[in-house]
């Protein structure tokens, strides 16, 4: 075993944790941290199930090695809420009824939220394409649209 | 369980409140299969077959069991002898035995102390093949001389002259299909193929196993029927159904793909053997690989018409190809062919077909979408040859309450010609189209399913009620249920809470499919509240000292009522459930029934297709949904239903399939080669309910689920058929194939 | 396997150079980490070059800019200068893969990673980009065409590793495109492809065109473009270099295409992409 000792910052907290070389963030978020949010559906990037940012970015974080996140800062889908309080986003998922299984929604939700910080008013066809890279087989994606569409409007307007 | 017959206004049913399982599920607290861990867990791993069909000569596991950390090494020898044919498939899918039947088939499993340890020992295991010619594509597994996948069972030759491959045929119809021919002004005979696609869930199968050495075993995993992955475990592991508990997480979707058990009995196998808990979670490629993807499809279609658009007769041949086990797809695919026509003469005949891959599996309305599609396109061109408005073919030609469908049945009210008449009415069909576009019209059809199902309801002391259901949630049905419960009982949804239970908590329930569970469950849970009305009726009679049958119960409320009527003050629900401790102990009611009358369903898809003359590029402009949903519970999931089920055949239609090389290898086992609609790919997904009650439900209420996968192949087909001024005859779409029949 | 962070260039050159076994660079990880996870390569050390100096720098040198290593797809499209200079570039490499991998693929990880069909490829070989190289020797320049020498295969000695990309100025009334075809709109990998860049003097003829073809052949394939000098772009030259890339182009039958549908299609694109570059060039047509 060669285990790695990394300090990070996740969702605002300071974390230290032991991982191996070759495993990924996504594993150490997971089976390490119990931040099960993230979800492993392809673990190669195609299905954006396992969204987090690291430094603002959007990333797939089956795309990071663990040891790579030494100083940085993640974020994840656990990290949305504040406290009790729904992030707008969250809010809109729900009213807009635009999840069925549920399980890309965590992904949804990181990658929307990088969108409406960098776009605070895209087009539905900027929203469809920055969602590309996120999956969702039960809705066709029309009720995630919408909310997501929704949400923008409103956090412009707060 | 008829309609009732009093017309009611609901005050729940129709509106759209927040589903009781979205915020764990927005915020990630939600447990998924892979989700849970257990103290003292094992990883477990999956060693599968490089080779599309090979005997297995010896497997010697000896060096893997001697790696350090590792706990357990399984093989078929590990497993009981399941208790008949049907049953010992499912087992020989999820452990190879004697023979591996495709690519991916598992032959070993390995529980270790971490996954590089599981990893490393699976490269331990020697297994000597003796590699057999294969056969993965339906006109070669036919062949006399194919390579024949179970040489050691009596499969039928038929048609004459085919290998013994085949594994269930078909045959039916009605009236003088000749006679319907000689009666034509046009026919129209086609052949067409439609490729193998996948679910596609975004969730990899997933479970954590743990047996005592006591044998008692608790099992979680995802999938969409825990009671029936009790009983196949419990048959695999040679255990009584009792010792096993199975409790379903919260599903990523299964669409069909998670109604059976892959990795389910590997895991209990390997805890058994371990004596610790083991976790078994696929990689996306053995997803694709080793779990049940649809079925492929080779059908030839003759339909006679009237110059004025009358079908004169209809015949179908279907040749469906199953993966490695036998499958009876085929009946459901040729009951649907024609199901939407009321014709006079109609014959539809057919074959599943095994080839050495993966074994089918249900996806969503499971052998309708590839029965309806060669139907539905030759229609289209018939329409087109004769000049003819191609909703108005359908409507003249359309099934409707009384008609004898093709597979049988007379037809109960259905909501075919009500949909078709939508279609024909919203603003998409008479929307002006450009250049290189094309409007492609379908009609589908799905039959719903009832089944096996209980519901236990129980009133809570302070006025709240727990409603116990056995149908894992797959698209929002913890909602909708609550929402019956609470139009029944006349309280407020937020006084409910549905949780679906493990199955030692609750009778037995059939798998969530078939589109039967807002349907079935549905009813189960109106009957259990209906018992637990008439228990609240019987206490407030005891209290008031009148008759049981003085008291009726209306919007929560316990009245009086005949010659008692205004005598007492109603009580509430809430009241009686405080004072039950004094009045008889806890109120509860429950229902056990096998469901019937699902009532069939009926959808109409318009699908408006751009394509690039140059390259074959398709682009979806504009989609609308028509389907009748009998009484849309709660509006927002059945329409959700409706937009899922439609971009899944989009997908089917455009892109998605299984290609296997040359060597029977599967090459695009991942998301970037098996190509599911991406967001930017699609137009919004407009939707029209309709609302024919359902003469089965006492609300109307029908299955949603899977009619919207059928349409959508020939819609869009007809679309790019119509906007490329040729006809399209083989699924997917793919550009190059375009470009091909654009060129000529 | 060893997890390396170095601070330096140097280091980071004799930790490739000194590894017995197998060594990988890591950037963005995007093609190396699928690679690992597939069991495809199990390497004995991996370098994570991201701590070294200079490579998230974007530096303006001679008229172009100097792009660093670690750059990512989401890093240079919000770069006004190279977006204005290169815009065929910068579209090229923001086409690949979803946004996720945006924030983390770069132009060099995409060259090195040696795929006929990445996208970045063609762009920067049809803009003339020169790869500045360390290695154990000191440092290189190569040009982009001639760092892919085959499928998976670049001509890059132990050792070495790029350090940055230089896009070189352009004169005026000059710009660049690059199309790919994919069947969906977003995910996929090329089909086929064609980078393009183009030069017109003040009339609006193109004095100077550079066509370069992916996913069409073993390596990207350098297109005769010589069909546009001299002309407007009028559709005659334009069917001329359709046809001259179709010619070119010696694809392969796969999972993703056929070889007449690459053949086709290639020559559709490059001169739809000639056309935008025309465009984007402000040349009179």
């Amino acid at each position: 075993m060669n285990k790695i000792h990394v300090t990070t910052n996740i969702n605002g907290d300071p974390v230290e944790y032991l991982c191996e070389p070759q495993e990924t963030l996504l594993d150490v978020l997971r089976n390490n941290l119990q931040l099960t949010g993230a979800k492993e559906g392809c673990g190669s990037g195609d299905c954006g199930a396992c969204s987090v940012t690291l430094n603002g970015r959007l990333v797939c974080s089956c795309l990071v090695l663990a040891a790579e996140a030494e100083g940085q800062e993640v974020t994840t889908v656990e990290g949305m809420a504040d406290g009790d309080k729904l992030h707008i986003l969250q809010k809109k998922i729900l009213e807009h009824a635009a999840l069925q299984c549920g399980i890309c929604i965590p992904g949804i939700l990181v990658a929307s939220k990088a969108l409406l910080e960098k776009h605070p008013d895209p087009s539905e066809e900027q929203a469809r394409y920055w969602l590309a890279g996120n999956l969702c087989r039960c809705t066709g994606y029309d009720k995630i649209i919408n909310a997501v569409m929704d949400a923008a409007a409103e956090m412009r307007g707060a | 369980m008829a309609l009732d017959t009093e017309k009611r206004e609901f005050k729940i049913l129709g509106t759209r409140p927040l589903r009781p399982d979205g915020v764990d599920k927005v915020t990630g607290r939600a447990l998924y299969g892979a989700d849970m861990s257990a103290p003292g867990m094992l990883t477990g791993k999956i060693l599968r077959s490089p080779h599309a069909h090979a005997r297995i000569i010896s497997i010697d596991t000896s060096a893997a069991e001697a790696l350090q950390g590792v706990k357990a090494v399984v093989t078929a020898n590990d497993f009981a002898k399941a208790s008949n044919s049907f049953m010992q498939d499912g087992l020989d899918n999820c452990m190879a035995r004697g023979k591996v039947l495709y690519h991916g088939h598992a032959v070993a499993g390995v529980a270790a102390v971490s996954e590089a340890i599981a990893k490393q020992a699976l490269k331990l295991i020697a297994v000597e093949y003796e590699v057999l010619p294969h056969v993965t594509e339906i006109l070669d597994a036919i062949k006399p001389d194919a390579p024949v996948l179970h040489p050691d069972r009596n499969f039928k030759r038929l048609p004459e002259g085919t290998a013994a491959n085949i594994s269930h045929t078909t045959d039916f119809g009605h009236g003088d299909v000749e006679a319907g021919f000689a009666a034509a002004d046009l026919i129209v005979e086609r052949t067409f193929k439609t490729e193998a696609t996948h679910q596609g869930y975004i969730e990899p199968h997933a479970c954590l196993a743990s047996m005592g050495p006591d044998g008692k075993a608790d099992l979680w995993c995802c999938t969409q029927g825990h009671y029936n992955v009790r009983g196949m475990c419990a048959d695999y592991l040679g255990m009584n159904i009792s010792q096993l508990r199975v409790t379903a997480s919260e599903i990523g979707g299964g669409f069909g793909g998670k109604t059976t058990v892959f990795i389910e009995p590997v895991a209990l196998a390997l805890s058994r053997k371990a004596g610790k808990p083991v976790k078994i979670v696929m990689t996306r490629d053995e997803v694709f690989k080793a779990s049940g993807p649809t079925l492929s499809s080779l059908t030839d279609v003759k339909i006679g018409m009237t110059k004025d658009g009358k079908i004169t007769a209809g015949y179908a041949m279907l040749r469906y190809q199953c993966g490695a086990f036998p499958s009876g797809t085929i009946d459901l695919g040729a009951m649907s062919a024609f199901a939407a026509y009321d014709l006079d003469a109609v014959h539809t005949e057919g074959f599943n077909v095994m080839t050495n891959r993966p074994r089918e599996a249900a996806y969503r309305a499971p052998g309708a979408p590839t029965a309806v599609y060669p139907v539905e396109a030759v229609v289209d061109e018939l329409c087109l040859e004769l000049g003819l408005d191609p909703i108005d073919v359908r409507l003249l030609n359309a099934a409707d309450e009384g008609t004898k469908a093709s597979y049988g049945p007379t037809f109960e009210a259905i909501g075919l010609k009500a949909t078709l008449e939508a279609a024909k009415a919203h603003p998409h069909y008479s929307a002006p189209l450009g250049p290189n576009q094309g409007r492609g019209v379908s009609a589908g059809f799905w039959f719903n399913f009832g089944g096996n199902t209980s519901v236990s309801l129980s009133l809570n002391d302070d006025g709240t009620v727990a409603v116990t259901e056995g149908n894992p949630d797959i698209g929002g049905s913890r909602a909708s249920i609550s929402m019956m419960a609470a139009e029944e009982l006349g309280i407020p949804y937020e006084n409910i809470r549905t949780i679906v239970a493990d199955t030692n908590s609750l009778g037995f329930n059939d798998v969530t499919d078939g589109s039967r569970v807002t349907f079935a469950v549905g009813l189960a849970t109106i009957e259990a509240a209906r018992a637990a009305i008439k228990i609240m009726c019987t206490r407030v009679a005891k209290i008031w000292d009148i008759d049981p049958e003085a008291v009726t119960w209306e919007d929560g409320y316990a009245k009086p009522a005949g010659e008692n009527a205004g005598k007492y003050d109603p009580m509430s629900l809430a009241e009686i459930a405080a004072i039950a401790n004094k009045t008889g102990g806890p109120i509860a009611g429950h229902h056990e029934v096998n469901a019937d009358g699902a009532g069939v369903s009926f959808g109409v898809h318009l699908a408006d297709i751009e394509v690039d003359p140059e390259t074959g590029f398709t682009k979806v402009l504009r989609y609308t949904v028509f389907q009748d949903a009998g009484k849309a519970v709660h509006p927002s999931y059945v329409e959700g239903q409706m937009q899922g089920g439609a971009v899944q055949g989009i997908g089917w239609a455009l892109n998605e399939e299984y290609i296997y090389g040359e060597d029977g290898r599967l090459q695009n086992a991942g998301f970037l080669d098996y190509r599911i609609p991406v967001a930017s790919d699609l137009p919004p997904i407009d939707t029209v309910i309709l609302e024919i009650p359902n003469p089965g439900h006492p609300y109307g209420v029908r299955g949603v689920g899977e009619t919207p996968i059928v349409p959508p192949l020939a819609a869009v087909s007809n679309g790019v058929s119509r906007a490329i001024g040729k006809r399209m005859s083989a699924l997917p779409m793919s550009p190059p194939k375009i470009l091909k029949v654009i060129k000529g | 396997m060893r997890f390396e962070a170095p601070k330096t260039t140097e280091l980071a050159v004799a930790l490739l150079a000194q590894e017995t076994g197998t060594a990988r660079v890591l950037a963005g990880g995007t093609d190396l980490l699928v690679q690992m996870k597939m069991d495809m390569i199990t390497p004995d050390l991996v370098v994570d070059i991201k701590h070294i100096d200079g490579m998230h720098d974007i530096t303006p040198e001679d008229g172009g800019f100097r792009i660093g290593a670690a750059v990512s797809g989401a890093a240079l499209g919000e770069h006004a200068g190279v977006c204005a200079l290169w815009p065929g570039v910068v579209e090229a490499l923001e086409l690949i893969g979803s946004t996720q991998v945006q924030g983390r693929a770069t132009m060099a990880g995409n060259l090195c990673n040696a795929s006929p069909a990445g996208d970045s490829v063609p762009a920067m070989a049809a803009a003339g980009a020169v790869a500045r190289i360390a290695g154990p020797d000191g440092t290189r320049d190569c040009p982009v065409a001639d760092v892919p020498v085959g499928p998976g295969k670049t001509s890059l000695a132990k050792g070495e590793f790029i350090t940055s990309i230089l896009l070189p100025s352009r004169p005026d009334n000059a710009s660049d495109a690059y199309l790919r075809f994919i069947p969906r709109t977003e995910m996929d990998i090329a089909v086929a492809s064609a980078g393009v860049s183009l030069e017109f003097d003040a009339a609006g003829t193109c004095t100077a065109a550079a066509v370069i073809l992916g996913a069409v052949g073993p390596t990207i394939l350098t297109a005769d473009a010589s069909c546009l000098v001299g002309t407007k772009l009028e559709d005659a030259a334009l069917e001329k270099l359709a046809a001259c890339c179709s010619a070119t182009a010696t694809p392969i039958d796969d999972k993703r295409g056929t070889t007449e549908f690459r053949k086709d299609v290639v020559g559709v694109l490059a001169k739809r992409a000639a056309k935008i570059a025309q465009t984007r060039a402000g040349a009179k047509s």
